[in-house]
């Protein structure tokens, strides 16, 4: 029974795929993938624009969205019938044709995202190769979107915008890649489906997820830091400011196209999330043995909303970073780090198992991330903040 | 499909070429960029075709593209894209385009017996990089390190400079 409910989605598909043509079976059968990705996450785009503002509400002491549908759920709706119905301004100064190129290739790219991404047994669209390989050179090319975004405007707090996002997301791209090298490393595969089925199987109750070594644990921990500064959100939305640059990159968008880099942004925070889900929490795997009778998609969307409530949460409570702190935070404490974690996991690669290898491997994260930090704090003067009017 | 990327690919490298503007050259060049990984793809070979669109679109172009926004701020040029030599070059390019068609005429891939065609998966590639070439490997790392701090001295030297 609970392997049909896993399989439902696959089943279905079969039985779908086998009254099609023969010639044109195969077609079919990656376009009903792909209608049911661009359903799922579209869908996941609006229930999380909703979850997000009313969290924020909560976390600010604020009610947040409550007036359309019940508890104003149906906000999201309302939301596109008015993008869509906005005048669409562009710019006279704007170059046409790269300003309206832009958000598309942008939500684009952030829906092929997904092709590699193994959201159940069995269900990935391509499984690639080289997957997570693919991940990263398409993720590229949203920062090249944002380029054509910022430029095409013709208007100097984009292009200035542009510039931000790019530099921010190029420094974090490293430490991001060389956090996911240390879990290829370990699986000894770049394939996503691969690396999935490597973290397969339990001790006791317990999962053989890589997030629950001391590399894994690092590597964790780096990798959604640099994931937050990828999708340019909150600590790290240095791209928008309105005091700066007003709204970044954006500015001369408006109407369905400002919507479109709404969705893109958003979509390429839930592929970076279910990236990292896919390499450090098992993927689609159970948390616990006893429970694997639950299917297995439903365990990689709750793991993917609990990462989007983490992600609201940071938002709602860490204050914004200036642009050289951001640098120096990603040159000098996440590259090492992910230099160090590098050789943590070779190391832990290589050794027997045994409390030893826990020991001497927890060592290699603790030490460095205690003296890093130290030295990043040098020069900080860390007291209670005195209140001139306000106490 | 190969004749859909190869005609992409010219085009947007002859388009890279021709255009005024020079970001729009850039964004052209990045789609011959994507051409040529496809390419690659429909060869089979995933690793090259995937580190061409990382290296290229993802680091290359915005180099470029930072390069352009950070040492001119004009737009389009107004001047002729053919310069004056425009003769001179195209006898040059003539004779370089005559001397590859001799060499590929006469090469052993327009023989009509085909070698086996090689399957390079990305653990041969891995392996082969981690084993056999793994010195080449460590001296190429060395080189581009040796590159990074030149350029970061280079740098510095120039901030205080100006200050």
């Amino acid at each position: 029974m609970s392997e049909t409910a896993d399989q439902i989605f696959v089943i279905m598909q079969r039985w779908l795929v086998g009254h099609a043509p023969a010639g044109l079976q195969s077609t079919f059968s990656s376009l009903l993938s792909v209608i049911a990705i661009l359903a799922a996450f579209a869908s996941l785009f609006a229930v999380t624009t909703v979850l997000e503002r009313k969290g924020l509400g909560r976390i600010q002491n604020r009610y947040g969205p409550n007036r359309v549908g019940p508890f104003g759920f149906l906000q999201p709706i309302a939301d596109g019938i008015k993008s869509l119905t906005k005048e669409d301004v562009v710019p006279q100064a704007a170059d046409k044709a790269v300003h309206f190129i832009a958000p598309v290739v942008l939500v684009l790219a952030a829906f092929s995202l997904y092709a590699v991404l193994p959201i159940g047994r069995n269900m990935v669209l391509a499984n690639l190769d080289a997957g997570v390989l693919f991940f990263f050179a398409v993720g590229s090319v949203m920062e090249l979107t944002i380029f054509m975004a910022g430029w095409s405007s013709h208007n100097k707090y984009s292009l200035l915008g542009a510039m931000r996002a790019i530099a921010q997301m190029i420094s974090y791209e490293v430490p991001l890649i060389l956090a996911s090298v240390t879990v290829i490393m370990a699986a000894g595969s770049l394939s996503t489906v691969a690396i999935v089925e490597k973290q397969g199987g339990y001790t006791g109750i317990l999962p053989h997820w890589f997030v629950f070594t001391p590399w894994g644990f690092a590597g964790f921990g780096l990798f959604m830091i640099a994931a937050t500064a990828e999708s340019n959100r909150s600590p790290f939305d240095l791209p928008e400011g309105e005091s700066e640059i007003i709204a970044g990159y954006y500015i001369e968008y408006s109407g369905f196209k400002f919507a479109l880099f709404f969705l893109g942004e958003y979509l390429g925070m839930f592929a970076i999330s279910g990236l990292g889900i896919t390499l450090f929490l098992g993927g689609w795997a159970a948390p616990f043995s006893f429970l694997t009778w639950i299917p297995s998609y439903l365990w990689f969307f709750a793991k993917l909303l609990a990462m989007i409530v983490v992600f609201i949460w940071i938002r709602g409570t860490l204050p914004r970073l200036r642009m050289d702190q951001l640098m120096s935070f990603a040159w000098k404490f996440m590259l090492p780090m992910a230099l160090l974690n590098l050789v943590t996991a070779g190391v832990w690669r290589f050794s027997p198992q045994g409390a030893l290898r826990w020991l001497v491997c927890g060592l290699l994260v603790v030490v460095p991330y205690l003296l890093l930090g130290r030295g990043m704090m040098q020069g900080w003067k860390l007291e209670k903040r005195i209140y001139r009017f306000a106490e | 499909m190969f004749t859909i990327f190869a005609i992409l690919t010219v085009a947007g490298a002859v388009a890279a070429m021709s255009l005024r503007d020079l970001v729009h050259s850039v964004l052209a060049l990045t789609l011959a960029f994507s051409g040529l990984a496809a390419v690659y793809l429909l060869l089979g070979a995933q690793f090259i075709g995937f580190a061409q669109i990382l290296v290229y679109i993802g680091a290359v172009a915005i180099l470029i593209v930072f390069a352009i926004l950070l040492t001119r701020d004009k737009g389009a040029t107004s001047q002729s894209i053919f310069g004056s030599f425009w003769i001179g070059s195209i006898t040059v390019v003539l004779a370089i385009v005559a001397i590859l068609a001799r060499v590929i005429l006469s090469s052993a891939v327009t023989r009509p017996i085909a070698p086996p065609q090689p399957e390079a998966t990305m653990q041969q590639i891995g392996n082969a990089l981690m084993l056999r070439f793994v010195l080449p490997l460590e001296i190429v790392g060395l080189l581009l390190t040796a590159a990074l701090i030149g350029a970061v001295t280079i740098a510095m030297r120039e901030e205080q400079e100006t200050r």
